[in-house]
């Protein structure tokens, strides 16, 4: 295994957990209730801080002196690996509960299996991560049932975010040659393998919910490879301004 | 001059946690390791929760406390795995928690993050948090997310006081 793939395999996790993490944030102070308001500001939190570990690690590893905040403040939108999916607008409610809800079941089931990875940097990092995000699923499919088992409005509202979304989900299960060398060094599964687990925990779900997953398999993809639509650029924006503007600057 | 171990953990067992005062570094059971490394002391921490803003106060409240008592060599190292549990804090410190109007975790009912999730939050739904104001097992569970990373906020049906529940992890 090159350490070029592991450095790969590791922005990979890490430009997830700080996208989300950045989009998610992008809520605090305008959810339409307190407890939502800081429940997704926690989230938020959680995701922020397991990418200060996962993007710790790839620096680490490609031994070039960067830092994890090098890594999410000066690299540009081509050098990402995140999914489209995170990366996608907040639109209402019921659409960040959507992304959130689908990253979160292909999240939890990816952490379960990086537990058992052979190298234990990466393990230690999942088997922190998983407890955090065993809340955020619990939370995020608790109310993806409630609002899509809920009102005509809410119930109408999950399903257009559910159609709108469902094009993006594809893109985590499928896997190139970063994925084949890390699943051939035991580093990390294959990702077609969580798609079995992500099934039955999303359509368990969303059938409790009374919605309906759009009948197709057609994905939008490339993140993973560092072709983005045009959101990140603007995320990129506001979230590297300041090392931008101002290189260096610290508290 | 190199103190003993013992007396240094003493000595931790006095830094507060900078949220939750009550309790200290030692009662949370971050402080995994306290040992002299030649002329070097090695301190290690780990975090509660990944993301959580008080891990960096809690390394220099630390630091203070030990160049308070005359050590000049010393280093915080992070140790992540195994990682922390709730299951770590200690009988005192869940009683101070009590008193100071935190309900304490509940033993037994941490995810440990391999559990489906179906199952998680089934049991979640079961769980009981007696009121740590009236002692009252009527409370219900408002938000699994509170005013820290660590908690979850719960309310009293009978005494009608909203409260922090410390939730299991």
């Amino acid at each position: 295994m090159a350490e070029a793939d592991l450095f790969e395999f590791l922005t990979r996790m890490g430009d997830n957990t700080l996208i989300l993490g950045h989009r998610v944030s992008e809520w605090c102070g305008h959810a339409p209730v307190l407890e939502e308001d800081i429940a997704l500001a926690n989230t938020a939190l959680d995701l922020i801080g397991q990418t200060q570990l996962w993007l710790g690690l790839a620096a680490e590893v490609e031994g070039k002196g960067r830092t994890a905040d090098d890594l999410a403040f000066l690299r540009d939108a081509g050098a990402f690996r995140n999914l489209l999916l995170v990366e996608r607008p907040n639109g209402d409610f019921g659409q960040t509960l959507m992304r959130q809800f689908l990253f979160d079941a292909w999240h939890h089931a990816m952490l379960s299996a990086l537990c058992q990875s052979a190298d234990p940097r990466v393990a230690a990092i999942a088997e922190k991560a998983v407890k955090e995000v065993a809340y955020h699923l619990e939370r995020s499919a608790d109310l993806v049932i409630r609002l899509g088992d809920g009102t005509e409005e809410s119930h109408g509202r999950m399903q257009a975010a559910l159609d709108d979304i469902w094009p993006y989900a594809g893109e985590m299960f499928l896997a190139d040659a970063t994925d084949a060398a890390m699943a051939e060094a035991g580093v990390a599964p294959d990702p077609a393998a969580l798609k079995p687990v992500w099934q039955a925990t999303v359509g368990e779900v969303l059938s409790d919910a009374t919605l309906t997953a759009p009948d197709t398999d057609f994905s939008h993809k490339g993140g993973r490879i560092g072709i983005h639509t045009e959101h990140l650029g603007y995320i990129l924006a506001e979230m590297q301004f300041l090392q931008r503007a101002y290189p260096g600057a610290v508290w | 001059m190199r103190p003993e171990p013992d007396r240094i953990w003493r000595w931790l067992a006095e830094v507060p946690d900078p949220e939750i005062p009550v309790i200290s570094v030692t009662d949370l059971g971050i402080v995994r390791d306290v040992e002299w490394q030649g002329e070097t002391l090695v301190v290690t921490v780990t975090p509660t929760y990944s993301g959580c803003p008080a891990t960096t106060a809690i390394n220099l409240d630390i630091e203070a406390m030990l160049r308070a008592k005359g050590i000049a060599d010393l280093r915080i190292e992070r140790r992540l795995a195994p990682p922390w549990s709730t299951d770590w804090i200690s009988t005192e410190g869940r009683e101070r928690l009590r008193a100071y109007g935190i309900a304490p975790p509940i033993d037994g009912t941490a995810p440990d993050g391999r559990t489906i999730a179906r199952a998680t939050r089934l049991s979640g739904a079961n769980l009981t948090v007696p009121c740590p104001r009236c002692g009252s097992a009527s409370t219900e569970r408002i938000s699994q997310f509170g005013s820290t990373p660590c908690k979850a906020a719960w309310r009293c049906k009978d005494c009608l006081e909203p409260f922090d529940y410390f939730k299991c992890h």
